[in-house]
């Protein structure tokens, strides 16, 4: 194959590129599910808490 | 001339009808594995075959390959901007509250695309004009379509009332949009080291049937990987803020005194 070490890193680029996007995308998700569930949970059980003076 | 108002309400309500962040997330979460799945399978199968199955090039030999990344990587840059004006004009108009949090993570995506576009092409220059880079019209206009970009991420996040920054950034994105017929006419408008588009919606593809599916499909796998990443960052930008707001209720001591 002709011109290897350029098409090497043609998709070398494109692959990190494609790696780094989707699993930060992932574990974006991933922590913003976790945390909102964790604080909805939290507020729900405050809520449903009966007012002691 | 009544028609015009009634149809930017009508639009606008159609538009509103998705702006509901709860319908955005369940709409999103059913969307994300049909984007997901399809663009790692179109994506690995026209690479696949543009690596190792497709012809040489009888002029360009094998460097011809990087067309397979190439190729998709332009196309979504000026399909990702044209993503970016349109939520733009959905948030100037329609005060669109996705829209700005869509334009938020449609930027660093479409700028990361822009720079693999720019990186591939001067990596396929180096063996074919002998150079890394030339001012030439298509390349320099997409180099300011990466500056446009980068500005337009930058502008977002400058101001301290956030809605500032998406009013700005809007006003920018739809500016920076006619940069796109430039890119897209450059090669004809000017004589440009660049060749000429081989694809056109008018014409018929100037290049062999067996170079044309594998850039197809990986033309499609990227644009759906796009959407995906896209999708998925909005869905945890719509999150994250649905938590800033629990944390700032009054009812967890949060909030303005």
């Amino acid at each position: 194959m002709t011109h290897l070490p350029y098409i090497v890193a043609s998709y070398g680029l494109a692959a990190i590129m494609a790696l780094v996007l989707s699993i930060g995308a992932a574990l974006r998700l991933r922590r913003a599910r976790a945390r909102l569930a964790a604080l909805e949970q939290t507020n729900n059980r405050s809520a449903g808490t009966p007012f002691t003076p | 001339m009544s028609a015009s108002p009634t149809l930017v309400a009508r639009t606008g309500s159609f538009f509103h009808r998705y702006a509901n962040p709860g319908r955005f997330l369940k709409l999103g979460a059913r969307l994300q594995p049909w984007l997901t799945w399809p663009a790692i399978a179109f994506t690995l199968a026209g690479l696949g075959w543009g690596l190792f199955y497709s012809p040489a090039d009888w002029q360009q030999g094998d460097s011809v390959r990087i067309m397979y990344v190439h190729v998709p990587a332009a196309m979504l840059a000026s399909g990702g901007y044209a993503g970016l004006a349109l939520c733009g004009l959905l948030s100037l108009v329609w005060r669109h509250p996705l829209a700005d949090l869509a334009a938020v993570e449609i930027g660093p995506v479409g700028a990361c695309i822009t720079a693999l576009c720019l990186a591939t092409g001067s990596i396929w220059g180096k063996p074919m004009w002998g150079t890394w880079w030339v001012w030439d019209a298509r390349l320099t206009s997409v180099l300011v379509l990466f500056f446009l970009y980068l500005g337009h991420i930058a502008l977002i996040r400058a101001f301290d009332d956030p809605q500032r920054g998406y009013r700005a950034a809007a006003i920018l994105a739809l500016a920076g949009a006619v940069d796109l017929p430039i890119i897209k006419f450059s090669v004809q408008w000017w004589n440009t080291l660049h060749q000429p588009d081989s694809i056109t919606l008018t014409g018929a593809p100037t290049m062999s049937a067996s170079m044309l599916w594998p850039l197809a499909l990986s033309t499609i796998g990227f644009s759906l990987g796009f959407a995906a990443i896209v999708v998925a960052r909005t869905r945890a930008a719509v999150m994250e803020s649905r938590i800033r707001a629990l944390l700032s209720s009054p009812r967890r001591g949060g909030g303005a005194a």
